[in-house]
């Protein structure tokens, strides 16, 4: 399996990582060899078998919908890099809107 | 006999009965941390000075009347990517360089509510992806026995701290062998229980569903009571199960391994093992036999998918899971971006290492349009040939006898440069982690340069007691543990 440099670019955008173009080939071999090895996994036959997501198989848990004590808005920020009276501050999502 | 060399359980016993205080115990373990420490690098934060607040509480309290819990003044180590409420929990990953949870993770509420004694956070590498500590943004921990040697990972702090009697026991993380591996290359015992044993709630995930919380102690009694201390059902862990917690220690009367059947699995014994580990693990194996063990050959012929298929489905997990990483709820905030998007990025770039980015770019690979079917989908379903390979097993046998690692505990940067045989070398631990069952390292000898060799008991889901049983067995009939480490 070859993964190219454009194939690294586009993963890492859907990742959300900004890689330098060092990272880029490193990582377009390094994966390259991985998935190599993990094309390995075509000699098991594997029709009809069912995945495992995880391994206890159990069905929903539930639990009452009751009212518990959760964290306070003030510890709840308290690690954000930044915030204000009790919201995260993030940069400016939404355009400005060109007047008509 | 100084009061750092004592195991978990006899120190709880002193404790029990008055002959030690908790004061003393901080005092001792604050002593032997300042005189290895340096060397050994095992903590990214010590707590010492809190403990020794802490200590001296719990002493006022117990005056005159002894009725102590498991863990009440044991001085223990935690992993660093197990939330403690208050203490700097870094996952030694930049990302969370100034982390402190607002809340505990189930093991640790179970350990504060018995008066436990925290010593500090343990080195691992980041977010728990690695077999060395080299990928810890701190640098790595080193290991006891040869400190040009990796105490292996990612729970390799904790094994260090163990090893070098810098706590009295540790818990560890398991997502494919971080606690066996490193307990192995230390000299230690390590134990992962079976999933869902264990509550994971306030471990940081890596991937949900083969991570799980163990102890790594100094001898296989310790195991057994650290684990009775943090197992159970938790309702905030809804993958936890609803099974009883026996009394562990009580798995250890029966010093023999009568009426027990133990696999010896033939893909575990092939080419590439080290000649000095196989030599070790099979004198083990004939050890076992004359403890009255049954022994059988097995197969379990999906050995060799294990690799490949725990690498997409952890990556897969840990590239989900890591999403949450965007500078904006908690951790780094990359500096001077211009919109959203860029925050995301440089945040993402800055924060994480490079074995951390290349298990997120190869998970993301796998889920992305068009490969998950071949990758992530095939996966899942040979783990369940591999599962299924352990149920066929377990019909047969009661246990599974195994390396745990290749090698012994090799040179720092043996392998940093080449990722694909960093992984290969987990090919002994990470099958338990795909089938969910419980497995147990613990020492069985010394290579000639001196390091410490372990072996691996794999048993059936919530058998930990017929684990504990036969380990404690062997343990008890050999020497190994005597042996201390020379720090120097």
């Amino acid at each position: 399996m070859e993964i190219t440099k454009q194939e690294v670019e586009k993963v890492a955008n859907l990742a959300r990582l900004a890689l330098t173009d060092s990272e880029k080939t490193a990582f377009a071999k390094q994966l390259s060899q991985i998935l190599t090895h993990v094309e390995t996994l075509k000699q098991y036959d594997t029709t009809g078998v069912e995945p495992t997501a995880t391994v206890p198989g159990q069905a929903n848990v539930f639990r009452a919908d009751d009212v518990r004590p959760s964290l306070s808005i003030e510890s709840a920020v308290a690690n954000a890099p930044e915030s204000v009276d009790g919201f995260f501050v993030v940069p400016k999502i939404i355009e400005d809107r060109q007047p008509l | 006999m100084s009061i750092h060399t004592l195991s978990l359980f006899d120190l709880h016993e002193k404790f029990t009965a008055g002959a030690v205080t908790a004061a003393e115990i901080v005092r001792a373990y604050g002593l032997r941390i300042g005189q290895v420490e340096s060397k050994v690098k095992a903590y990214i934060t010590l707590a010492k000075d809190t403990a020794v607040g802490q200590a001296s509480a719990l002493d006022a309290s117990l005056k005159g009347w002894r009725k102590t819990l498991p863990m009440m003044g044991m001085p223990l180590a935690i992993k660093d990517n197990i939330c403690t409420e208050g203490v700097l929990t870094t996952c030694a990953s930049r990302i969370l360089g100034d982390f402190v949870p607002p809340y505990d993770a189930t093991v640790i509420a179970k350990l504060r509510a018995q008066g436990y004694l925290l010593l500090g956070k343990t080195n691992l590498d980041e977010f728990a992806m690695g077999s060395s500590t080299e990928n810890s943004a701190v640098g790595p921990s080193r290991n006891p026995w040869n400190l040009q040697c990796v105490p292996g990972g990612s729970s390799g702090g904790s094994a260090a701290a163990v090893a070098s009697d810098e706590c009295a026991a540790a818990l560890g993380s398991d997502t494919g062998g971080s606690i066996r591996q490193p307990a192995a290359f230390c000299g230690v015992v390590g134990l992962k229980p079976t999933y869902g044993r264990v509550s994971r709630y306030g471990l940081i995930a890596f991937a949900s569903s083969l991570d799980q919380i163990g102890p790594i102690t100094k001898d296989v009694r310790d195991a057994a009571f650290l684990l009775g201390a943090i197992a159970g059902h938790d309702p905030l862990d809804s993958t936890s199960a609803d099974v009883p917690v026996p009394d562990y220690l009580k798995a250890l009367k029966r010093k023999d391994l009568k009426k027990l059947k133990v696999g010896v699995p033939v893909e575990f014994f092939a080419e590439g093992l080290d000649p000095e580990v196989d030599r070790v693990v099979r004198a083990a194996i004939q050890q076992l036999k004359e403890l009255g063990g049954e022994i059988k050959e097995i197969e379990l012929p999906r050995t060799d998918a294990a690799v490949a298929t725990y690498y997409v489905i952890a990556t897969a997990e840990a590239s989900s899971n890591l999403a949450r990483y965007d500078g904006v709820k908690f951790g780094l905030r990359a500096k001077e971006t211009k919109d959203l998007l860029e925050l995301y990025m440089k945040t993402r770039q800055e924060g994480f290492g490079p074995e951390v980015k290349r298990r997120i770019m190869l998970g993301t690979y796998v889920l992305s349009a068009g490969y998950y079917d071949a990758y992530y989908g095939k996966s899942q379903a040979v783990r369940t040939l591999i599962r299924q390979d352990f149920e066929e097993a377990s019909q047969n046998v009661d246990l599974i006898v195994t390396p745990v690692t290749p090698t012994p505990a090799f040179k720092f940067g043996a392998k940093a440069d080449d990722p694909l045989q960093m992984y290969l070398s987990d090919i002994f631990t990470i099958s338990a982690n795909l089938a969910g069952v419980p497995a147990i390292s613990l020492p069985c000898g010394f290579s000639q340069a001196g390091l410490p060799i372990g072996f691996q008991l794999i048993g059936r889901p919530f058998e930990e007691e017929t684990l504990l049983r036969a380990a404690y067995a062997y343990e008890q009939s050999t020497q190994w543990r005597a042996k201390k480490p020379v720090i120097r």
